[in-house]
This record gives C-alpha cells, sequence and structure tokens, in this order.
C-alpha cells in the first residue's frame, strides 16, 4: 500500500493543471460536440439531432466562405513562406544592419491584430488613404482596395502577410543557422556558387523550418477571423466571409447551436486538411 | 503521519487550484450599499453610443429624491450589443435596468423569462398606445420606452434642392427625375455609406409604409410563412429600389467605402443631396454642424402613388427590469420618475427632438428643427406604419450584407429577395414561429 503511495503521490502534482486542462479545454470540446446537436438559448436546450449541420451546409454564403477560407489559407502561407525564406536567406548573411532589419520585420508580429487592422483600413481608403495618395503622385489610380469584391480578400490577406511575415522569417533564420558550415564548404570545394547554395543547401536543409512556417500559416490562415473582421466584416456583402466569419455572424444572431455546428465543421475541416498535410511534408524532411 | 500526508497532499493542492481559481474570478455585479438603509444603488445597462448627459440629469434628481444612486453600465451598440445582452441575461449577470430595442429583438429575448412584468404598474399609463404595443409580449408590458420615435426616410440638402428648383417627391419617379436632374446638375443625388453596412438597409426598410399600404397583411403573412419578398410585388419593389439607385449611377463614387459620418458631411455640404437613412442622425448633424441644420429637410420615402404617401417609424427601444434584480422597489421608483413629466423635461433638457415622444403628456417644445417639422404632419394625419421589425418578431440578421450586394449591383433585386427570404426562414426556425416547421 505504502508502496503504491510512493508510486503514485507524483500524479497529484499532475492535478492542477489536468484539472485546468480538463475543465477549459477537453470539456469545451465535448460539450460543443453536444450543444451543435442541439436548438440552444443558452439557458435551454431541445436535441434535435443533425438538423444544426444541414442547415449551416444549407447556408447560402457558405460556399463563397469556403472558396475564401482556403484561398485565404493558401495565400497567405504561401507569401509567407517565399517572403520568410528570402528575408530569411539575406538576413542570416554577415550584413552590418542585420540586426537593425531583423527587429524591423519581426516588429508587425508584435502588434495588435484590431490595430493594425484598423490602420490598414484607414491607409487602404480608396481616396484619402495613404496609399492611394501616393499611388496618386505616382500617376497610377489605386483601386478601392477593401471595397472592390475582387480583390478586397487579397487587400486583407496582403496585410496578414505583412504582419505574419516576421515570425515566418525568424522560423527561417532559425533552420539556415543550424544548418552545419561544413556543407558550405564542401560545396566550395566543388565549385559550387551562390545560387547552387541556395538550391542545394538551404532550401532542402531548411525543411523543418519550411514545414513549421506552412503548417502553422496555412492553419492560422484557415481559421483565421480577427483581420477579416476589423477590416471588411466579411463585406461587401458576403464577398470576403470566410468560414470563421459566417460562424461569427450566426453566433451574433443568437443562432447558437447552429454556430456551435459551424465550429465543429470547421474542426472537422482543419484537421482534415492540417493533418495530411503535416503527415505529407514530414516525410520530405531530410537528417542533417 | 503518513496519512496526514496522505490527506494535506491532495487536499493543498486543491486549495491551490481553487486560490488560483478565485483569484482570476472578479465580482463586476452591482454592489448593495448596506450600511445606509435608506441609500442603494441601481445599475443600468445602456447602449454605448447614447450621449449620457440626459440620463445622468435625471439620475442625479432621482438620487437627491429617492436616495438611489445610479450606476450607468455600458455595452456596445449594434448586434455585438445585443450578444452582451444575450450572454448576460443567460449568465444571470444582468444589470437592474436593461436598456434594450422594443419590437421584434426584444421578443427574440424571450422576455417573460427574463423582465419584470410592468402591466399593472401606474407609469405603463404614461406610455402613448402605439408605443405600447412594441414592448408587449403575450400581454404583458415589459419595457418603459426610452425617448424618441424615428423615422425612417430621405434627408435632403434644401438649399441644394431650392438651387436646382426641386420640390419634394411624392412618388418614386418624382424622386427618380429630381435624382436625373442632381445628376445632370454633377453632384451625388444618392449618397450611399455602406461601409456602415447597417446604412445599406434603410431603401428596404423605410419602404415598409409602401409595402404595408399596398398589401395590409403582408407582416403577419410574412411571420406565418404565407407570402415572402420575393414573390410578393410590393414587397420585391423595395428590393427593386435600391437597386435602381445604384443600376442608374445616382450613388457617390467611394459608396463602399464610405461611412456613415462621411455620409453626413456630404449631406451638409451639398456635395450629396439626398441621403436616405434614419432621422436618429439629426442629433449627430446638429451636434457637429449646428450651423446648417436648418438646410436639411427630410421626406418619407416615396411609393409608387401618391395618394398613399406616408412615413415608416422606427420604435424608440426601451429599459426593461432585470427579473433577478435585488432591488426591484428601488427600480420601480426610478422609472416612476423616469416616467413623469419632470423625468421627461429633465431628461430632454439638452436635447433636440428627433422624433414623436414616448410619454404622454409632454410638450414638445417649438424650437423643434426643420427636418423634424417635415415629419410631424404625416404623424398628425397618422400616416405612418411602424417598421417592420416593430410589427413581427422577423428581421433576417444578413440584411445588412444582402443590401449591401443589391445594393452595389452584385446582386439583383429579385436575387437579394430570394436570399433574405431565406435568412428570415432560419430566424424564424430558431424562433420557433408556427407554420415554419
Amino acid at each position: 500500500m505504502n508502496k503504491l503511495a510512493n508510486k503514485t503521490y507524483t500524479y497529484y502534482f499532475l492535478l492542477p493543471a489536468g484539472i485546468v486542462y480538463f475543465v477549459f479545454f477537453l470539456l469545451p470540446t465535448i460539450m460543443s460536440l453536444f450543444f451543435s446537436m442541439t436548438w440552444w438559448t443558452l439557458t435551454d436546450w431541445e436535441f434535435i439531432g443533425l438538423e444544426n449541420f444541414k442547415t449551416f451546409l444549407s447556408e447560402p454564403s457558405l460556399n463563397i466562405g469556403f472558396k475564401n477560407t482556403l484561398i485565404y489559407a493558401v495565400v497567405t502561407s504561401g507569401l509567407k513562406v517565399i517572403l520568410g525564406l528570402l528575408l530569411g536567406v539575406y538576413l542570416s548573411s554577415k550584413l552590418k544592419t542585420v540586426g537593425f532589419i531583423r527587429s524591423m520585420i519581426f516588429f508587425p508580429t508584435l502588434l495588435s491584430t484590431i490595430a493594425v487592422g484598423i490602420a490598414f483600413t484607414m491607409m487602404m481608403h480608396p481616396s484619402q488613404g495613404i496609399i492611394n495618395i501616393v499611388l496618386s503622385g505616382l500617376g497610377i489610380v489605386g483601386p478601392d482596395w477593401l471595397g472592390d469584391t475582387d480583390i478586397a480578400l487579397l487587400s486583407v490577406a496582403l496585410v496578414d502577410v505583412w504582419k505574419g511575415v516576421g515570425m515566418a522569417t525568424v522560423i527561417f533564420i532559425a533552420g539556415i543557422m543550424s544548418i552545419p558550415q561544413d556543407y558550405y564548404e564542401a560545396l566550395k570545394i566543388d565549385g559550387g556558387n551562390a545560387w547552387h547554395n541556395f538550391k542545394s543547401i538551404i532550401i532542402p536543409l531548411s525543411r523543418p523550418a519550411m514545414n513549421t512556417v506552412i503548417i502553422l500559416s496555412f492553419i492560422g490562415g484557415l481559421r483565421s477571423f480577427d483581420l477579416i473582421w476589423t477590416m471588411t466584416k466579411g463585406g461587401p456583402g458576403f464577398s470576403t466571409d470566410l468560414i470563421a466569419s459566417i460562424i461569427y455572424k450566426q453566433y451574433q444572431a443568437g443562432f447558437f447551436g447552429l454556430s456551435t455546428a459551424g465550429n465543429v465543421i470547421l474542426f472537422i475541416l482543419v484537421s482534415a486538411l492540417a493533418f495530411p498535410l503535416y503527415s505529407y511534408l514530414n516525410k520530405k524532411e531530410v537528417d542533417l | 503521519m503518513l496519512i496526514v500526508r496522505k490527506v494535506l497532499t491532495p487536499l493543498s493542492i486543491l486549495a491551490l487550484f481553487f486560490g488560483v481559481l478565485t483569484g482570476c474570478s472578479s465580482n463586476e455585479g452591482s454592489i448593495l450599499n448596506t450600511t445606509d438603509p435608506k441609500e442603494s444603488t441601481i445599475s443600468i445597462l445602456i447602449d454605448n453610443q447614447i450621449e449620457q448627459d440626459g440620463i445622468r440629469a435625471v439620475a442625479a434628481n432621482i438620487e437627491k429624491k429617492y436616495h438611489i444612486k445610479t450606476e450607468i453600465e455600458t455595452r456596445p451598440s449594434g448586434v455585438e450589443g445585443h450578444e452582451v445582452i444575450k450572454t448576460r441575461l443567460a449568465t444571470g449577470d444582468m444589470a437592474d435596468l436593461v436598456f434594450y430595442n422594443s419590437g421584434s429583438l426584444l421578443q427574440a429575448l424571450n422576455p417573460e423569462q427574463y423582465f419584470v412584468d410592468l402591466t399593472q404598474e401606474p407609469f405603463i399609463n404614461n406610455v402613448v398606445n402605439s408605443f405600447k404595443k412594441s414592448v408587449t409580449v403575450n400581454d404583458k408590458v415589459f419595457g418603459l420606452p426610452f425617448g424618441n420615435a424615428l423615422a425612417g426616410g430621405w434627408l435632403y440638402n434644401k438649399k441644394v434642392y431650392r438651387q436646382l428648383g426641386l420640390s419634394v417627391p411624392k412618388t418614386w419617379n418624382e424622386l427618380i427625375a429630381n435624382s436625373e436632374k442632381i445628376k445632370a446638375a454633377g453632384k451625388t443625388a444618392v449618397i450611399g455609406t455602406y461601409k456602415d453596412d447597417w446604412t445599406s438597409q434603410l431603401i428596404v426598410l423605410a419602404d415598409n409604409h409602401n409595402v404595408i399600404s399596398q398589401n395590409p397583411t403582408f407582416a403577419e403573412d410574412l411571420a406565418a410563412n404565407k407570402a415572402k419578398f420575393a414573390t410578393s410585388p410590393a414587397a420585391l419593389r423595395s428590393f427593386e429600389k435600391l437597386s435602381e439607385v445604384y443600376q442608374k449611377g445616382y450613388l457617390n463614387s467611394d459608396f463602399k467605402t464610405a461611412s456613415y459620418k462621411d455620409g453626413v458631411e456630404m449631406l451638409v455640404d451639398g456635395t450629396g443631396v439626398q441621403y436616405p437613412i434614419v432621422s436618429g442622425v439629426l442629433s449627430v448633424i446638429k451636434r457637429d454642424f449646428p450651423d446648417r441644420i436648418n438646410d436639411i429637410g427630410f421626406f418619407p420615402q416615396p411609393g409608387d402613388s401618391a395618394d398613399t404617401n406616408g412615413m415608416t417609424v422606427f420604435m424608440p427601444a426601451a429599459i426593461y427590469v432585470n427579473k433577478n434584480t435585488q432591488n426591484l422597489e428601488a427600480a420601480k421608483k426610478w422609472l416612476t420618475y423616469f416616467a413623469s413629466s419632470e423625468g421627461v423635461k429633465t431628461f430632454l433638457s439638452n436635447k433636440i427632438i428627433v422624433g414623436p415622444l414616448a410619454i404622454k403628456g409632454t410638450e414638445v417644445p417649438n424650437n423643434i428643427i426643420p427636418a423634424v417639422k417635415d415629419m410631424l404632419p404625416y404623424f398628425e394625419s397618422q400616416d405612418t406604419t411602424p417598421a417592420l421589425e416593430n410589427l413581427i418578431p422577423l428581421k433576417g440578421p444578413n440584411l445588412p450584407q444582402i443590401t449591401v450586394q443589391v445594393g452595389s449591383g452584385q446582386l439583383s433585386a429579385k436575387a437579394g429577395a430570394t436570399l433574405y427570404d431565406q435568412d428570415v426562414e432560419k430566424q424564424a426556425k430558431e424562433l420557433g414561429l408556427t407554420g415554419w416547421e
């Protein structure tokens, strides 16, 4: 008995963390699975089976939402990888101002998304915004960044990239720095130039960093909400609605069961896209 | 010793855990002042867009008279505010007095569960009858209407109208003819401010008088699933008007990104001439451009026939009493004062009146602004219809987005109306109305 107590007492110390994890994470997850199948007013509920899922999937703006969510995730994660990699290579070189530029690039990551959204909304105003004022000074007629339904989503995606590329760059810098010098020396002996450096050493060997960036920014893009909500509220009309903003609008309308069902669907969608992507990318990693 | 430790370890862990938890929670509810039995504190939750001077003046008088302190809490306006209300009611953490919309939004809250029935209170007799209907659910009166009603319609710049020799339109065709002339004169005929998407709904919402005068049972039929916007010609006409304004190129070029504030500026300086909006905007103009307020006039949204010309009216919001309040008596005293003529006078002392008042026996001061003078004849001749959302508990939550789409040419009027019918259907099912199973 004493022996058992000696073996198990350590688990008591896991209890606080365990309880917090259960109460704030597992329990809500299980509850949301349940409430997604109910007609729910927060105080009252009635079990209605899969009705909410049916209603959610027949939502007229959902097609736009799915399409926009995928475009947004692919565009933001793609640009973050490309720009992050280039900036990472540039900033892991031995420039004098490297510290300064690194902080410049990383700085937007520290800002509140809402503040960034409000600031860019003002800068993207078609006639009074600084972007179009500068463009017109150069003789270019700037578009209506957030009002034109064809480009509004991309405008927001660009702001997301501006804000997120710093994090991607830092991850790439860490990845590139961890590549041992031997490889570069070997390449030099073989007579390789800078392009070979990039193609044959940096890209394959910074794969773990690249995968981290892809996964993080792709998942971030799929469930992105705050920036789009501050900048366009899903508008004009429904043209920049993402799945997350559709869910939020249903929640605002007081359709609690329905919006919970939407969240379950979003959860399934993110898992269904992220897990295969993750295992695919992991297979392509090589050892240093 | 070992037993002690065995008991102590989990206990201390639990204690630590609850210590952490209680450290996180904070009690923001109202605190009763128990030291002085004559004094109590009433908390009131209001919209943060409301100017507080009126309510503060009322609160100061109530404190002098009854020793009841008032604690004003604010919440965001619009749909986010509705969410705060719903969540706080559902979790039982609500202020004693609650400021909230009347009509359909009140019905959607399930007021019998959350608010005190005020039907028998003497102060309810002071409420004008047409207002009482919008705070009544299942024959019980739940709220005391707050302030004045608002009209939905078109504000216009009278100076420009005079310059161009235009007269107030009584039919939609006259409105279109006026707009053509304004456009030809190089000005914006119709101001669109669809960045604040709620403003895009006004052409549809303010058309309700025309809809109901052509199809008197439309509201009931819509609520009972017997009529649809897309298939009732009178109702579809509202969406067609919205679409027409865009198709004919009357809107300002930046209508998709212009805000409500931009719209007010355009109207005041005359670069934009007509603005479909709610009359509440007049108090903003009076505050920000006091010297221009006399240039602004009002006309209701015209229908297809001049004979049925009339105005759509939005009922005022109201104050409700939280059913779980600890201070019911104090809350009733508060409302009694608020509904007295002294209370109304105090409340309005620094305000301009932008519509008819909800409390009887209050004289409308004679310094009313011209745009409101334009509204009064319609009230006197009773050519008014409450907004659709004041008649039935249905207003689809996606209407602002849909009207932006129709109003910016992304959707046809018919397609927009069909989409809105689906939105209404979802809400009707969620509310459990009969006829929608």
